[in-house]
């Protein structure tokens, strides 16, 4: 057959009679199976291990930034009724930049789960496989002569050989997404490092933290707009005090006003 | 006949299905061959509702080898266009 499953027959076949095909004595034949699908059992077992403690961390993660995000909103609120506008906007940066990381952790987590489930039932059929396996070499052994002994073999280690290379492709699917959710948590952890999540009160009271602090968010073009309006705004190394900021270049107009058109933005974003 | 999807499981098919099932599958394959993922993924879902619908699931412990091998249900277009074997789809 020509077709999609064809393709993939061939493929599978192949990988399953490699599996099979080390040992010609049907004795040597059972042993070696039964060997190799305990190993793979061991396999899988670690590799739900592994898609577990992906999962955890990444939880972790979004516990953290859960935290930032009620934080920052807070502190975004506090600085508007202030009339801190541009402490406002340095909150509100920075729990958007969380709130992009929480959805991206979110589905993730869900991926994950649906490995660790995918997983867990291949473990459990492979399982299933290697027990009935273990039962039936035992007749086998036990009923029949050796040339007899030898299709019987091969037929039930068939079976078994292909959920093994089953089990090893869902394996290899697990660890593929594993890695992709490590790079994520990775790049959430130098966030976080960087204190991007951090307090904004935190920020002492020089330009220079607030100037890399914004540094970490330059991905965003809108941002790194913000910064230049900002220090436009400001002039370098001023060690202003936030509610200054008189002329924004969105309307110009004094900060009350200004305070409340932030309100609107800030709602929109939670 | 008894068809394995791809860390989902095995199951038995009557031969009344077989040939939609044919037809199914050189579809998904013509659809992979035009690079067209949205047909592709399409079909594929037919194809795995046909198999999921007419066919009887495998017990776990049942030792039977598989006629046909699909690919697992969330395959890219980009894994289906593939050599199933080059991509690691079919880990050694």
């Amino acid at each position: 057959m020509a077709g999609l499953t064809g393709r993939m027959s061939t493929v599978v076949k192949a990988k399953v009679s490699k599996l099979l095909d080390r040992a010609e004595d049907p004795a040597e034949t059972l042993d070696y199976s039964y060997q190799k699908q305990v190993e793979q059992l061991q396999n899988v077992k670690k590799g739900i291990a592994d898609v577990v403690t992906a999962k955890k961390r990444l939880q972790m993660q979004e516990a953290t930034l859960k935290q930032s995000v009620v934080k920052l909103d807070t502190q975004a609120r506090q600085a508007v009724s202030a009339g801190q506008e541009d402490l406002a906007r340095t909150a509100l940066e920075r729990k958007n930049v969380a709130q992009t990381e929480l959805q991206g952790l979110d589905t993730q987590v869900t991926e994950l789960e649906d490995q660790q489930q995918k997983l867990t039932d291949s473990e459990q059929k492979l399982r299933a496989k290697i027990e009935a396996f273990r039962t039936k070499k035992e007749v086998i052994k036990a009923q029949y002569s050796a040339a007899e002994a030898q299709v019987k073999i091969s037929e039930a280690a068939t079976g078994v050989g292909e959920q093994m290379a089953d089990v090893g492709l869902a394996m290899q699917r697990a660890v593929d997404k594993t890695e992709n959710m490590k790079a994520r948590a990775d790049a959430v952890s130098e966030l976080e490092a960087a204190g991007t999540f951090d307090d904004v009160t935190a920020l002492g009271s020089g330009e220079d933290d607030i100037d890399r602090q914004l540094k970490q968010l330059s991905s965003q073009p809108a941002v790194d707009d913000e910064l230049a309006k900002m220090k436009g705004e400001l002039g370098q190394g001023v060690s202003a005090p936030p509610a200054q900021i008189e002329a924004p270049a969105e309307g110009g107009e004094e900060s009350a006003p200004a305070a409340a058109d932030a309100q609107p933005a800030e709602d929109g974003q939670a | 006949m008894i068809v394995r999807v791809s860390t989902e499981g095995q199951y038995e098919l009557k031969d009344e299905a077989l040939e939609r099932l044919h037809e199914l599958d050189n579809a998904c394959q013509a659809a992979v061959e035009a690079g067209d993922g949205e047909r592709f993924h399409g079909c594929y879902e037919q194809l795995l509702e046909l198999i999921r619908n007419e066919g009887e699931e495998l017990q776990d412990d049942d030792l039977r080898g598989s006629d046909l091998t699909l690919p697992p249900p969330d395959i890219t277009l980009e894994e289906a266009q593939s050599e199933f074997s080059a991509h690691g789809l079919i880990p050694d």
